[in-house]
């Protein structure tokens, strides 16, 4: 990540410039806009410029509209010329958007790439939506789109921490193979979501999205476990999952507490967090009674 | 390895010493052939700069080229495509020619970079960059920071190479059974350290490294792509002249020796030329298969076992592969480009099917014939 911070920061300062430009004069605001990010898309959806946007990365799936979009790929991985295609005046990205030799290529071709900040907090979430409304000229919007999400955000953190059971430690699995899990340790987005419903991370040993032997879950001992809807539809649905060794001598497994939530709801952090902060918590609440 | 007997079966018809001159090897119909090998990759080189996934007309694309496009078209032509043909045909010509000189050498028709551990070695370098990296880069400046990764794969090829090559000689003398196992240690050895690199990267570096390991000749930008095509040029230029050698090699080291060939010299020379073309073309573009395996087994097939025209045959044939491949993942499901490692392994592992399954009709069983006796 370190790698990319002063990139980020530069393309910030020189896409400032070139957006107050566009802000300025309505009609100088993109047309056609391609967003390489899921967050970024939803974001783009929820302040009514999608006709505007003429191509989206792997990760934008929701609205369903969106995957009826031309799609460039993994954000990682882009093919500059495939973007050129699309004859986009903005590149949307997020942060990690790469290869940077791409992004240098994109800009040598005249198109304005513009790299969103990575925060998942309170405050995160609220500054893409106004980077992405100054952006594509939307900026009176995003404001009034940032403001209602954030204060929905920290109405769902209270009501998540005014409750008063017990915290139920929660083990996010991202997959799930023979030989152990990758889950969301300290520091993972599925953390930052955890604990903005009420709930706390099971998997705090581990740094980042990593692997979790067997034997490790057991000692964890997770009251949930938190898994995405494609990966539980994998493994046969939540009933399997909770059924294996791993689990089944958990809390979580002895009590079938497992909760399933769409993946882009859940780590998407844009509009619809405060969505995935009351879904999860509803969950965490209801599993601890 | 049956290396020391002169009963080994050679299909080349050429006698040891035998000095023919070019005129009469290129008579006719080689002639044609070669020229037909040229057209084809002229024909991939074109197609290169001319489709893509944003529609050029010819007319764009030559004022692109003489600097006076618009900035969309000179860009595209000029900082997308241009890069892109002159590293993949660097890329190409390293991979044919080191494979072709490695199955002349090991006299090994499954000889390729990969099995003396040259791309296990890059592969380290540049996995281990990916991993490892974000914590000394942050040390560099810019400028330097796009070239750690190359330089790091680069250097572990030549590395490894090293390794392998000292492990199998002895007294003086290479032992080529020694150094294809040492390889197979080696690339052991190699697959556990990737794998560890795997087991503590980030989900994001992990993707990374797996993209890496598919290859691409996306990321190309100039400085890059011209010195790695300089340091393969180099080393094929040394790999071009071992036709004769080479040939003599098909007769077992004994009978070679006795021609007057200095044998240790030219095991030597084919896996330094390799590994530092094979080295350079991997850092730039990650690992790219089958193009080291198919291409030389094609030359073969098209102009005979002779290397002297089989080394020229396979550079023309790895380049056209490796731009025709390239072109089918740039053009296939645009805007989005899928690695080139699948295209090139999705042709290439059809037809060495199809030529190991040819070879064993027509032999009865095995595939210890053709030029080779292993």
């Amino acid at each position: 990540m370190k790698l990319f911070m002063p990139t980020i920061a530069g393309l910030l300062f020189a896409g400032g410039a070139a957006f107050s430009n566009g802000v300025a004069a309505d009609e100088a605001a993109p047309q056609r806009i391609v967003s390489a990010g899921g967050d970024l898309t939803e974001i783009v959806y929820a302040l009514g410029a999608q006709d505007r946007l003429v191509g989206v990365d792997s990760t934008s799936v929701y609205p369903a509209e969106a995957t009826g979009k031309a799609q460039i790929g993994y954000v990682r991985r882009i093919s500059p010329e495939g973007i050129l295609s699309l004859e986009p005046d903005l590149v949307l990205g997020a942060y990690d958007m790469g290869p940077p030799a791409a992004l240098d290529q994109l800009r040598a071709a005249g198109v304005a790439v513009a790299l969103a900040p990575d925060q998942e907090t309170v405050d995160g979430v609220p500054a893409k939506i106004r980077f992405v409304g100054q952006a594509i000229g939307l900026p009176k919007q995003a404001d009034a789109l940032a403001a209602e999400v954030r204060s929905a955000m920290v109405a769902e953190i209270e009501k998540a921490q005014a409750w008063t059971g017990e915290r139920p430690k929660v083990l996010f699995v991202l997959t799930m193979g023979e030989s152990g899990l990758t889950v969301g340790g300290t520091g993972s987005s599925a953390e930052s979501i955890i604990e903005m419903a009420g709930g706390i991370n099971a998997a705090k040993s581990i740094e980042g999205y990593k692997p979790m032997t067997r034997e490790a879950v057991l000692a964890a001992q997770p009251d949930v476990v938190l898994m995405m809807q494609r990966g539980a539809d994998q493994h046969g649905g939540t009933d399997k999952v909770l059924e294996r060794p791993e689990f089944a001598l958990t809390p979580a497994g002895k009590n079938k507490r497992a909760i399933i939530m769409d993946g882009m709801l859940l780590l998407g952090f844009g509009p619809r967090t405060p969505q995935a902060i009351a879904e999860l918590g509803e969950a965490l609440r209801k599993n601890g009674q | 390895m049956a290396s020391s007997t002169m009963s080994s079966r050679v299909s080349a018809p050429t006698a040891p010493g035998a000095n023919r001159g070019w005129s009469r090897i290129l008579g006719g119909r080689t002639a044609m052939l070669f020229l037909l090998l040229m057209l084809a990759l002229i024909l991939a080189a074109l197609a290169e700069l001319i489709f893509g996934a944003v529609n050029l007309s010819l007319g764009e694309i030559y004022r692109a080229l003489m600097g006076e496009g618009d900035a969309l078209s000179s860009a595209i032509v000029t900082e997308i495509r241009a890069p892109r043909l002159f590293l993949g045909m660097a890329v190409g010509l390293g991979l044919a020619m080191s494979g072709c000189s490695l199955q002349g050498v090991l006299r090994n028709p499954l000889a390729d970079p990969g099995l003396i551990g040259v791309t296990g070695g890059a592969a380290v370098g540049a996995v281990a960059t990916i991993v490892l990296g974000d914590a000394i880069i942050t040390d560099l400046p810019m400028a330097v920071r796009p070239f750690l990764l190359p330089v790091a794969a680069f250097t572990g090829a030549a590395f490894v190479t090293t390794v392998v090559f000292g492990v199998s000689r002895r007294a003086g003398t290479t032992s080529i059974a020694t150094l294809i196992l040492a390889g197979v240690a080696i690339n052991a050895i190699a697959g556990a350290f990737i794998g560890a690199m795997v087991y503590i990267s980030d989900d994001r570096q992990l993707r990374d490294l797996t993209f890496w390991t598919m290859g691409s000749l996306g990321a190309s930008n100039w400085t890059l792509v011209l010195i790695s095509a300089g340091i393969v040029l180099a080393a094929v230029a040394g790999i071009a002249r071992m036709g004769r050698a080479l040939d003599l090699f098909q007769l077992g080291e004994r009978a070679a020796y006795h021609a007057g060939l200095d044998v240790e010299a030219t095991k030597r020379n084919v896996a330094i030329l390799s590994a530092i073309a094979v080295g350079a073309a991997t850092a730039a573009a990650g690992p790219i298969g089958f193009i080291g395996l198919v291409a030389p087994h094609m030359a073969r097939l098209i102009v005979g076992p002779e290397h002297r025209l089989v080394l020229p045959a396979s550079a023309l044939i790895g380049t056209t592969l490796l731009l025709f491949s390239d072109l089918l993942v740039r053009t296939a499901v645009p805007p989005a480009e899928p690695p080139i490692g699948l295209a090139t392994s999705l042709i290439g592992g059809p037809f060495f099917l199809w030529l190991l399954l040819a070879r064993m009709r027509t032999r009865g069983g095995g595939v210890n014939g053709g030029g080779f006796n292993a």
